[in-house]
């Protein structure tokens, strides 16, 4: 697919910038998006290269301004609401409580 | 890992997260156990001391290299190194004529039983349009200055497929053993932007 993630040889992306001693996980969400990917991948909810398709079909802007973990969570959310596992109404409601502080 | 209290409001993404984790969790298609574990096992055992230990016993062993040259995957998996996102290997190996630099141009794919998880850079725009095009220009930035002479091999990562670089062995290192070498060995050298470090560096 010739999408926005096709990025070899692409000009104006600007430094590589790498940061030294890095952590593997920059915020608490990032390790449980990675923790909640693998254990539901594992599950056998989605295969690999459905969850590389979901990315690539970000919208370009939103691929290109979101961070690595952000595409991760987005291909999981996408991935369960087409298979049916989840809905957005659920996802949206959960939010909307989470928010409020009430679990 | 511990749950620290948010003393502030949570973000959008920390919403959907947790939205999604909680949501998971209680239709029973996710242990929250198990999500621990996979975090602690890629957060704290699985890193590019494995790599590491891998480069140090092809410094020492010559048939260990050759097999690690020519079946990459079963002599990492001598090791003990296996398992997801590392299903099949490849090992270039940098000489005094070749240098070589792994990239994953659409994604981020990359040998995790080996080395872990990647880092921010190697998973970014910019890294992953410029190495294919200006490999030189990238070793710059990192600090690696090649003689024009020197062939630079550039290895685009595939869903199958993974690389890992062989560095080159450094000078003055003859009769250590293999943790001594194996301390030698950087992440980055692993994947082409880095050199090993020297003795005594």
């Amino acid at each position: 697919m010739n999408g926005i993630h096709d990025l070899g040889g692409m000009h104006g992306l600007g430094a590589i910038r790498p940061e030294a001693d890095e952590p593997v996980f920059h915020e608490d969400w990032e390790r449980r998006v990675f923790g909640v990917f693998i254990a539901s991948f594992a599950g056998g909810q989605f295969n690999v290269d459905e969850f590389r398709h979901a990315i690539e079909r970000m919208d370009p802007a939103h691929y290109l301004e979101s961070s690595y973990y952000e595409h991760w969570l987005t291909a999981v959310e996408t991935l369960l609401v087409e298979k049916g596992v989840l809905t957005r109404a659920e996802l949206e409601a959960r939010r909307v409580k989470l928010a409020k502080g009430a679990v | 890992m511990s749950k620290h209290h948010h003393n502030r409001p949570l973000t959008e993404v920390e919403l959907r997260v947790k939205a999604l984790e909680s949501l998971l969790t209680e239709k029973g298609l996710i242990d929250p156990a198990a999500v621990d574990e996979i975090i602690e096992t890629y957060e704290h055992k699985v890193g590019p001391r494995n790599g590491a230990k891998v480069v140090a016993r092809a410094w020492v062993d010559p048939d260990y290299k050759q097999r690690l040259l020519t079946e990459g995957t079963e002599a990492i998996a001598e090791l003990g190194f296996s398992g997801i996102q590392g299903e099949d290997m490849v090992v270039v190996e940098n000489t005094d004529r070749v240098h070589n630099l792994v990239v994953c141009t659409l994604c981020s794919c990359y040998p995790w039983p080996t080395l872990g998880l990647p880092p921010v850079w190697y998973k970014s725009a910019p890294y992953r349009a410029r190495a294919v095009s200006d490999p030189r220009g990238v070793l710059q930035e990192f600090g690696v200055d090649l003689p024009p002479a020197t062939e630079v091999r550039v290895w685009d990562s595939n869903a199958e497929l993974r690389y890992l670089v062989l560095p080159k062995r450094p000078a003055g290192t003859e009769g250590m053993s293999e943790d001594q070498l194996a301390s030698l060995v950087t992440r980055d050298s692993m994947i082409g932007v880095g050199l090993p470090r020297s003795p005594n560096a």
